[in-house]
């Protein structure tokens, strides 16, 4: 007993002692990178950020991924953020407007296209957006139009179609795209709407329609470092990385393609 | 207006009905740990308190894992043509579980404080349980049971973590105040956020100030003392 508590003691001790070493760490010219990120490019990005990472040790990436709406709320408010990666325009307008971004480091650098997903085992007989109309289908997840923005392309794609009514019933919103592609994944919801680099990272659900060039040629995602961030270099060295060959590739593996500038 | 209005409506509707729920499983669950003596008893004890210890988020994956479309209760309502999850009575399910504890906690130390005697002398005038329990110990343990009630009624109309998860966020029918507080902030419509939340004060202060109220008129009218 008495060694038991000894080995706790000490593991406590360690634990208690190692973030003190990490902090020393950051002190001899070390650079900590904060990136608030559209919550669909999540699984790509971090691969692109361990792959920075290795190839420069001295900077360490802080991600923090959510809805593009609720990234331009949290700079808004002041959080801690050198790059912001929307998954639309509108979010980085908004922040451009208010000059919260630095408008000469802003690019595109993704592109990327809407689908229509239902769970794996759905016996539902849906093959196109219109079929949602039908009465078999009574729960649909979609983001929060007004700060999600694969909801908003989502309701743009209703509106595209005239069904924006007849839908409106059978809607749920979801805070993330990626809450969206979890409903429909566990099953509790019939289908939901995506982008197609969602439904890729998952076995759990199946793409039955892609939405028409009119709504998928607008999908752009623009980046840009953050005004009051502290590391511009830095920042611009990660974002110009961003664009470049390597990461697209990488990109290019999870379904995205480069945004033409 | 109806930004507001529907909120406002779901989470009275999701409130009342889960007050009601919790008053009569709480008062059950506390009136009978308040007098069993068993080997379970800390360990039912524990498991009747859980929900409040745990994180929401905890609560609402557990219940996303027992009422969702492959779990236990799920699959067997779907059977009937009945889906629990992002439905409105679910977030009355989360709203219950949540709020239970508060009930059962608050309800079990005012049956403790009836003296067992007062019970024990009702008996041997022949007074059989139910007639010993609603004309003795409940109304002894008034205040207490009132008090219970009101913030079980508080904690069900803050719940939000749990009834996410397993309500969602659907406009008007799974919407509660809570929730759409959230997704305004999300938005950054914080004027909305703000008018909700002077809502949810406004309820939460009158309910605390019933309390107040109530406790001073139930110390009044308290039937017997013993000395």
């Amino acid at each position: 007993m008495k060694r038991l508590i000894k080995i706790m003691a000490f593991s406590i001790a360690i634990m208690m002692i190692m973030p003190l070493a990490a902090c020393t760490a950051n002190e001899e010219g070390n650079i900590t990178l904060n990136i608030s990120s559209a919550a669909s490019v999540t699984d790509a990005l971090n691969e692109v950020n361990s792959v920075y990472m290795d190839a420069n040790p001295n900077v360490t990436i802080v991600a923090n991924y959510a809805a593009s709406g609720t990234l331009q709320t949290q700079i808004e408010q002041g959080a801690t953020c050198d790059v912001f990666i929307s998954a639309a325009a509108k979010q980085m307008n908004n922040l451009e407007n208010g000059g919260l971004i630095l408008s000469d480091t802003r690019i595109n650098i993704l592109k990327n296209s809407i689908v229509l997903i239902v769970n794996k085992n759905s016996t539902l007989e849906i093959d196109s957006f219109e079929d949602l109309l039908g009465g078999a289908i009574s729960l649909i997840a979609v983001g929060d139009p007004s700060f999600v923005p694969a909801g908003t392309y989502a309701y743009q794609l209703f509106e595209l179609l005239e069904i924006t009514d007849d839908l409106e019933d059978k809607l749920m919103q979801g805070s993330t795209v990626r809450d969206v592609l979890a409903y429909v994944e566990t099953g509790n919801v019939d289908a939901g709407i995506v982008y197609s680099t969602d439904a890729a990272i998952t076995d759990g659900v199946k793409i039955v329609a892609t939405a028409p060039d009119e709504i998928n040629s607008k999908i752009v995602y623009p980046a840009a470092i953050v005004k009051a961030s502290e590391n511009v270099d830095a920042a611009s060295e990660y974002l110009a990385f961003l664009s470049g060959s390597e990461a697209m590739a990488i990109f290019e593996k999870y379904g995205f393609s480069a945004a033409v500038e | 207006m109806t930004d507001y209005l529907e909120p406002l409506l779901v989470s009275l509707k999701t409130v009342t009905v889960t007050t009601a729920v919790t008053f009569f499983l709480g008062i059950a669950a506390a009136r009978w740990m308040a007098r069993y003596e068993g080997r379970f008893k800390s360990l039912i004890d524990g498991l009747f308190i859980l929900p409040l210890v745990l994180p929401p988020t905890v609560v609402g994956y557990i219940l996303l894992l027992v009422f969702g479309v492959n779990g236990p209760i799920g699959k067997t309502l779907l059977a009937f043509g009945e889906k629990i999850v992002f439905s409105w009575e679910a977030t009355v399910i989360a709203a219950t579980v949540m709020a239970f504890p508060i009930m059962y906690m608050t309800a079990k130390g005012a049956f403790e404080q009836v003296e067992p005697n007062i019970e024990a002398a009702a008996r041997t005038l022949g007074a059989g349980e139910w007639r010993v329990f609603w004309t003795v110990t409940l109304p002894l343990a008034k205040a207490g049971v009132i008090a219970a009630t009101v913030l079980a009624f508080a904690r069900s109309l803050g719940e939000f973590g749990a009834t996410l998860m397993l309500a969602g966020n659907i406009a008007g029918k799974t919407q509660t105040i809570p929730i759409a507080i959230y997704f305004a902030i999300q938005a950054g419509d914080m004027d909305k956020a703000m008018v909700l939340c002077i809502i949810v004060l406004a309820i939460s202060f009158v309910s605390l100030a019933a309390i107040a109220y109530w406790k001073g008129m139930a110390a009044k009218m308290k039937p017997v003392k013993v000395s």
